[in-house]
């Protein structure tokens, strides 16, 4: 069916990129091959059961008394498919208890790469940790990791409930106000992958997405010191009106472009925006027009979005573009 | 054992039946005009009134369903944008839950439990209406809602702290919390009734190992409903309190030293139980439909009765599997998985024992069966993923996506709805004294056979993709687009399948084939009585002699006289052995069941304003449960209306031979 209908895989469960995922979809392969192969015979016992004398008659046949013999027969039959079913379940239990020991085993991991993920409506805040307080880094919507390092999440919400999900890493992890949450997972494969929240969050539930990329440790800290860096400053004229509209519009009240003086935090971190393929916490790719769209009316591509219309004039909006797109 | 259609002997004249049927038909039906249709306290009246109310919420539900089918249908579609998206999915899950599933199955409880334990009426009759009145209450309160477009958005769960004042301003949530209070009184009331009914008021000989499976089944969804709604109506009450203006507790505010999570477990230790609570009347029907169809006795009725109570402890022990995600500790979560997979057991057993009552009997293929047939492939596809559902690595990675709504579609659709419309083809002769077309029977079961895997199989695979539940839309890149199409499409057959099922319905409640007493040829008592029934049920009340009535009879079976025919008299039996204990004399019609109803909804509804409402709705209400009481038997007002109507002469009363009882 999957092939039939061409759906991608990139946010999905059965194309595992890591050892959590990897580990989960061996054990639904197990579970669907047993649970399918019981349907099948359930759906022919009931087949048969139907069709081996039936009656077509307008007027009910009386009621009859079946055998004892057949009544005994029957009897033992059921009793075998009950215990059947009992091994069973008992087998896929244990099966079920050894994947989540597995699962589960990271936590103990000393060595690990610590990324605090914070959601809000609906945008997800990702924090970098470093012992180094200036070397802790932040960004928006986007998450790397190098490949074979233990990674440890720490989830908070200070709004509502959401629930981060990279299916190709792991399962879901609820983000809950008042009970911080961990999630230990490790990527085994290279590879560029979605997550989404799966928590229902209110309007704009359905675009709260993140780019999630597994690279190679050397590509992943070239990654990470490019962005460590402040945003490069305006070259042209036109980025520097940008970064002019940028500081003398309501951006500042919410964003931060490090290396400048916006340093707010209501809304997504902008130092690198131009590094990302998608705005709007997934919406929409990360184009100049869609940019500009965005920014002169967020609500047209996601309503109900907490970020205001910016009516600026055509001037100043292609001169902020202009700079936003320098933010590599 | 006998057929089912006894020929009556002649051991009390006819004289003297149409005496006992003009007297008894004067004390038990209601009197002519809208008053007295507002008045009645007859379960079959309120019950059919349930059903229609219950039925209609199911195809507005559905309407919502089609609408966020079409929505879906394309990425990026804008037929509708999130805000009345997410009012149609809160509507219509809330619907479905509370207004639709619980609903009807309390109502056909209501309707055959007391024909089927062979009594006049249910225990409490002016609770039953109050019971119908305020469920109504609730329902009109939530479409107010929708069609202000002010419905609730926060899903049919409303988890807090969305649905709390912080994230959802203005007075949306209130109606659907205030709508959950009132419902689950409704449901509350039913589960008395039918309680009581069944303790208390069984035909003599029916003792407990030969109550019908249908009345078994609807005892232990009562006890359930009992122990789960009030954790619901904690819930609900709680988030109105946090919500309500000059309230403002903070039970759910963590700001405040609230608890967010303690919400989900309130509220799951009703959500989980309430899934039985539906499907457990569904096992009713198949029960009661199986053997009538299969022209044998069930095979392994205490295994069967067994598996009912069973399914109804562990159900109340597995609520967390609803929380994987959540903290919980990894012991915790190994206990509720294994509980999760235990619960598959008593399930197994009653497939089992289904499929072999099929295998040992000879199947008449006639639409109930055939509803019963579709039901046990789609319930089994249904319970097979909810057992991948217990395993908490898969949970993680497939809950809140579409194959979770894959799933409980397959255990609900296919556990509830599938049986009730074999329910509906199977009683509707009883209801109406004529037989639902065979042949609109077949296409309807058909299209929603098609429809119903067309639309939701396809949800398993975009599940493990990715897709998430609860989203107005979706984005090209993720190749979710076709099969949401087919979804669709396949949604528009289920819409065919309804319309075919609601013409089957019209044309042949008036020009259907006569059905006669028992169609069927079935073996509970509902059929031992005219079609419809008369408004007292029995002109005798029958004795039972086995655990199929009908079947197990000698020729001629004696039946109760004794009991006076010019008051609303039962026979009350004792609990085991259904033993003749004492006399009861029930009330007798009355408005102030629609006046309390009236001050309780009123009351809520604006209590979603202003907590002033609650202190001044409860003097109103002490002035509708005054005269309430007061009035006891009928007024003369009412008995003189009664006596002016015509009466009909009773065509033939089906009969067993009278037994003096002192």
């Amino acid at each position: 069916m999957t092939a039939l209908l061409a759906i991608s895989e990139i946010q999905s469960a059965l194309a595992p990129a890591g050892t959590q995922a990897m580990r989960i979809s061996q054990l639904w392969w197990v579970y669907l091959t047993v649970l399918s192969a019981i349907f099948v015979l359930v759906a022919i016992a009931l087949f048969i059961a139907l069709s081996r004398r039936h009656a077509v008659a307008e007027l009910p046949a009386p009621p009859f008394a079946p055998g004892e013999a057949s009544e005994r027969r029957t009897s033992t039959a059921v009793t075998l498919c009950v215990i059947a079913t009992v091994i069973i379940l008992f087998v896929l239990l244990f099966w079920d208890f050894f994947t989540g020991r597995a699962i589960y085993a990271l936590t103990s991991d000393k060595e690990f790469l610590h990324i605090k993920v914070i959601g809000h409506q609906w945008w997800w805040e990702v924090q970098y940790q470093d012992p180094t307080p200036s070397n802790v880094m932040t960004t928006a919507n986007e998450l790397h990791v190098p490949l074979g390092k233990t990674v440890k999440l720490e989830l908070q919400s200070n709004d509502v409930i959401h629930s981060f999900w990279v299916p190709a890493m792991h399962g879901k992890k609820d983000l809950i106000p008042g009970h911080p949450t961990v999630q230990y997972f490790r990527a085994d494969k290279e590879g560029t992958f979605r997550g989404q929240c799966a928590e229902f969050c209110g309007h704009q539930h359905a675009h709260m997405r993140l780019e999630f990329v597994a690279e190679s440790p050397d590509k992943y800290e070239a990654w990470l010191a490019a962005a460590r860096q402040n945003a490069p400053n305006p070259t042209t004229a036109m980025q520097q009106r940008g970064l002019q509209v940028f500081m003398s519009n309501q951006c500042i009240m919410c964003h931060t472009i490090e290396g400048t003086a916006a340093r707010a935090s209501l809304g997504p971190d902008l130092t690198h925006l131009a590094s990302r393929s998608f705005i709007a916490a997934g919406a929409v790719p990360n184009t100049r027009g869609y940019l500009a769209g965005w920014i002169a009316n967020p609500q047209n591509i996601k309503p109900g979005v907490r970020m205001p219309p910016n009516p600026l004039s055509s001037d100043d909006l292609n001169a902020l573009v202009d700079y936003l797109e320098s933010l590599k | 054992m006998k057929a089912g259609a006894v020929a009556r002997e002649a051991v009390i004249s006819a004289e003297e039946d149409q005496r006992v049927h003009r007297e008894l038909d004067l004390t038990w039906r209601r009197r002519p005009g809208l008053l007295g249709w507002l008045e009645t306290t007859n379960h079959k009246d309120i019950a059919i009134r349930y059903i229609i109310t219950a039925f209609i919420f199911f195809l507005l539900a559905g309407i919502l369903a089609a609408l966020m089918r079409i929505q879906l249908a394309f990425p990026e579609n804008h037929f509708i944008g999130p805000d009345l998206y997410n009012q149609f999915f809160t509507v219509h899950g809330t619907t479905m839950m509370f207004l639709f599933a619980v609903p009807m199955m309390e109502a056909i409880g209501l309707y055959f439990v007391p024909l089927m334990v062979g009594t006049r009426n249910v225990s409490f009759p002016r609770l039953n209406a109050f019971g119908y009145y305020v469920y109504l209450a609730g329902g009109i309160l939530l479409y107010a809602g929708l069609f202000l477009n002010i419905g609730p958005d926060t899903g049919w769960f409303s988890y807090v702290p969305l649905a709390g004042p912080q994230f959802s301003p203005g007075k949306r949530v209130d109606f659907w919390a205030q709508m959950i209070t009132l419902t689950e009184i409704a449901a509350l009331v039913g589960a008395v009734e039918i309680i009581t009914t069944v303790f208390k008021q069984r035909a003599v000989g029916m003792s407990l190992n030969r109550i019908p499976l249908f009345v078994w089944a609807m005892v232990v969804q009562s006890f359930m409903v009992i122990f789960a709604m009030p954790a619901v109506m904690l819930a609900s009450s709680y988030l109105a309190a946090d919500r309500l203006a000059h309230v403002n507790t903070h039970f759910f505010n963590p700001a405040e030293g609230g608890d967010a999570l303690l919400y989900q477990h309130i509220f799951w230790f009703f959500g989980h139980p309430e899934v039985y609570i539906i499907f457990i009347p569904a096992t009713g029907f198949v029960s009661t439909i199986i053997p009538t169809f299969a022209r044998r006795k069930i095979f392994g009725y205490t295994p069967l009765v067994l598996a009912l109570i069973t399914t109804a402890f562990i159900g109340f022990g597995l609520w967390v599997h609803h929380m994987f995600a959540t903290p919980v500790p990894d012991l915790g979560q190994s206990f509720f998985t294994a509980a999760s997979m235990i619960i598959a057991i008593p399930s197994g057993i009653q497939i089992f024992c289904w499929i072999a009552t099929l295998w040992g009997g000879k199947p008449w293929l006639k639409t109930p069966l055939l509803w019963v047939g579709g039901f046990v492939l789609i319930f089994v596809l249904g319970g097979l993923s909810g057992i991948m559902l217990a395993s908490v690595p898969i949970d993680l990675q497939v809950h809140d996506t579409y194959f979770v709504v894959a799933h409980f579609h397959y255990v609900l659709i296919g556990g509830a709805v599938f049986p009730l419309f074999g329910a509906f083809y199977y009683w509707f002769p009883k209801w109406t004294g004529r037989m639902l077309s065979e042949s609109l029977g077949q296409l309807n079961f058909w299209l929603f056979f098609i429809g119903f895997n067309l639309t939701f199989f396809p949800m398993h695979t975009l599940g493990l993709h990715g897709m998430t539940r609860r989203i107005y839309t979706y984005v090209p890149e993720t190749g979710w687009g076709q099969m949401n199409l087919l979804a669709s499409i396949g949604a528009g057959v289920i819409g065919l399948s309804v319309l075919t099922f609601i013409t089957n319905v019209l044309i042949s409640r008036k020009r259907g084939a006569l059905a006669g007493d028992n169609p069927w040829g079935a073996s509970t008592l509902e059929w031992a009585t005219l079609s419809p029934p008369p408004s007292y049920n029995f002109l005798y009340l029958p004795t039972v002699h086995g655990r199929d009535a009908l079947w197990d009879q000698a020729v001629i079976s004696p039946v109760i006289t004794g009991l006076s025919t010019e008051k609303r008299e039962v026979l009350n039996t004792t609990m085991l052995e259904a033993a003749p204990d004492h006399r009861y004399e029930m009330v007798g019609d009355s408005i102030y069941p629609l006046l309390l109803a009236l001050a309780v909804g009123l009351t809520f509804t604006c209590g979603i304003f202003n907590a002033w409402a609650f202190p001044i709705g409860a003097l109103f209400a002490l002035l509708a449960l005054i005269p309430w009481f007061w009035s006891g038997t009928e007024t003369k007002k009412q008995q003189t209306d009664k006596a002016d109507k015509p009466q009909s002469a009773l065509d033939l009363p089906p009969s067993f031979a009278p037994s003096e009882i002192t």
